[in-house]
């Protein structure tokens, strides 16, 4: 019994029905546009105050709580406060890429945001390479980081877009090869088509010992990709203070604020989607209500954004070169030697199934 | 084999880490240590070595330990203590005596350093928990701290 998502099927049905076929497309693209730039957006703030409250329970303080209920809205004043204010800039900085910039970043961000299933046919972007192209524009991203340390011509800035440079290229091998070792599993890299395949158990118990030593691998790798603490070295705030953002002040300080916060959200869903089951209920529980997989969805990714959170807090910023040696040293070895684990058990048929 | 060692090690370590916050996340909705001042400002209760102010306490019968011995007046590095005295025959022992007219104390120009408050042979000064000081004239910072018609507690000086 499949309900399935129709309102989606309707609204496509009605605007091919009232306009012609190019408008009708065009009309449909410019709404999802919008529908994920809202979700950007609401998502954004709400997890920068998920990531303050959380914070403020792990130092046994009380986090921001008078603005709206529990400072419900506290992010969305300080976002209007980052609004209200003057955009600065350095005199000598390279005018046009300090401005391209926060846009790449964002831009990265959205467009990795678009390939999720959220649930049944709740995705704007279907393709059949989809962990490639998560995998390819996630790390566009960096460009922008990079871009902004040059452009704004300050030395800070300049290291630690360096930093963020040399920390991305390292541990983009790391996240690759961890989702590769799941795609033996599946045998696809279409995300509508992995969560098909964990339909009969979600990969990280189909896969059992090196799917959990791959998912560790990319847990890890993805903090360090996404630029958080303990691999937080490209805006350390006691060696760099704000690292490539220091010139950056206002709306496009936001930008690249959310943009952190959206690309912590599109590790944990990249995680969510491939470990356990996206948008499946556990033990198909809620089968028959196709919605019920949002909540599903975001209740797996809240929880490994909430891991991730638990390692900031917990752990101490690394060094570059304990960084480097965590990279090239363990994980990429680890990961190698666990691809051709994962290979063998493959073609052994040792996965376990329902 | 140390490789192998280290891994587990590191492992091991950091899901200790992790315990420790762990304990403190799940213990945080009672254990939370930020006061909410000004919501509880009728129950807080500032600790027993806060510097907050120096008072001059006096008992129920209006009488202080204040000998006007101005030690304090010496100790203090910046001038905020000013004693103003005067001799007066003393009700006891019918001799002149010097004791205090006035203990100024200006608390724009204290440091909290407590200077005085060791050197003071009496015990006559104390440090007050009232930390809400902001007035909108600085002359009301300026404190007398003896209070009208306060006098020394007998066999302080013995």
């Amino acid at each position: 019994m499949i309900i399935g998502l129709s309102i989606t099927r309707d609204i496509h049905d009605w605007l091919y029905g009232a306009m012609p076929e190019w408008a009708a497309s065009l009309t449909e693209m410019v709404l999802i546009a919008l529908v994920y730039l809202g979700i950007f957006a609401v998502a954004g703030l709400f997890l920068v105050l998920l990531e303050r409250r959380i914070a403020a329970w792990f130092q046994q303080r009380l986090g921001p709580n008078r603005v709206g209920f529990q400072g419900l809205l506290q992010t969305m004043a300080d976002a209007l406060k980052l609004l209200s204010k003057e955009l600065t800039g350095t005199t000598k900085a390279d005018t046009f890429l300090y401005n391209l910039a926060p846009y790449f970043v964002i831009i990265s961000s959205l467009m990795a945001l678009s390939v999720f299933p959220f649930t049944r046919e709740f995705q704007a972007f279907d393709i059949n390479i989809g962990l490639f192209f998560l995998i390819a524009v996630s790390s566009i991203g960096v460009i922008g980081i990079l871009l902004g340390g040059w452009g704004s011509n300050n030395k800070y800035a300049l290291i630690g877009a360096m930093r963020s440079g040399v920390q991305t290229i390292s541990y983009e091998l790391s996240v690759g090869l961890s989702l590769l070792t799941m795609v033996l599993l599946t045998g696809t890299l279409q995300l509508s088509q992995i969560v098909e395949v964990q339909k009969s158990g979600w990969l990280i118990v189909q896969g059992h010992i090196p799917a959990i030593v791959a998912f560790m691998i990319f847990m890890i790798s993805g903090t360090a990709e996404t630029n958080r603490a303990p691999f937080d070295m490209v805006e350390a705030e006691s060696e760099l203070g704000a690292g490539f953002h220091t010139e950056y002040s206002g709306m496009k300080f936001a930008y690249f604020f959310l943009a952190e916060f959206i690309n912590m959200f599109i590790i944990c869903a990249i995680a969510t989607t491939v470990f356990f089951g996206a948008w499946l209920s556990p033990f198909g529980i809620t089968e028959s209500i196709p919605l019920l997989g949002v909540f599903w969805f975001l209740l797996k990714t809240l929880m490994l954004v909430f891991l991730m959170m638990w390692f900031r807090w917990t752990f101490p910023r690394l060094r570059i070169d304990q960084l480097l040696t965590l990279e090239w040293k363990y994980l990429l070895p680890m990961n190698l030697v666990n691809i051709v684990i994962m290979a063998v058990m493959v073609w052994l048929n040792l996965t376990i199934k329902f | 084999m140390s490789y192998f060692s280290e891994i587990y090690n590191g492992v091991i370590t950091l899901l200790k880490g992790m315990s420790v916050t762990g304990k403190y996340f799940l213990n945080s909705r009672k254990g939370a240590i930020t006061q909410q001042y000004p919501d509880n400002r009728d129950t807080l209760k500032m600790f027993e070595r806060f510097r907050g102010e120096v008072i001059m306490p006096h008992d129920e019968k209006n009488e202080h330990t204040c000998t006007g011995c101005q030690k304090c007046e010496i100790a203090c590095p910046n001038g905020s203590i000013e004693i103003v005295w005067d001799r007066g025959i003393d009700e006891y022992s019918g001799k002149k005596k010097k004791k205090i007219d006035k203990f100024v104390y200006h608390l724009s120009l204290c440091t909290m350093c407590g200077l005085c408050i060791d050197v003071c042979p009496t015990d006559a000064i104390k440090w007050g928990q009232n930390f809400e000081n902001s007035v909108y004239d600085r002359t009301q910072l300026t404190r007398v701290l003896n209070r009208p018609g306060s006098k020394l507690r007998a066999g302080v000086e013995d």
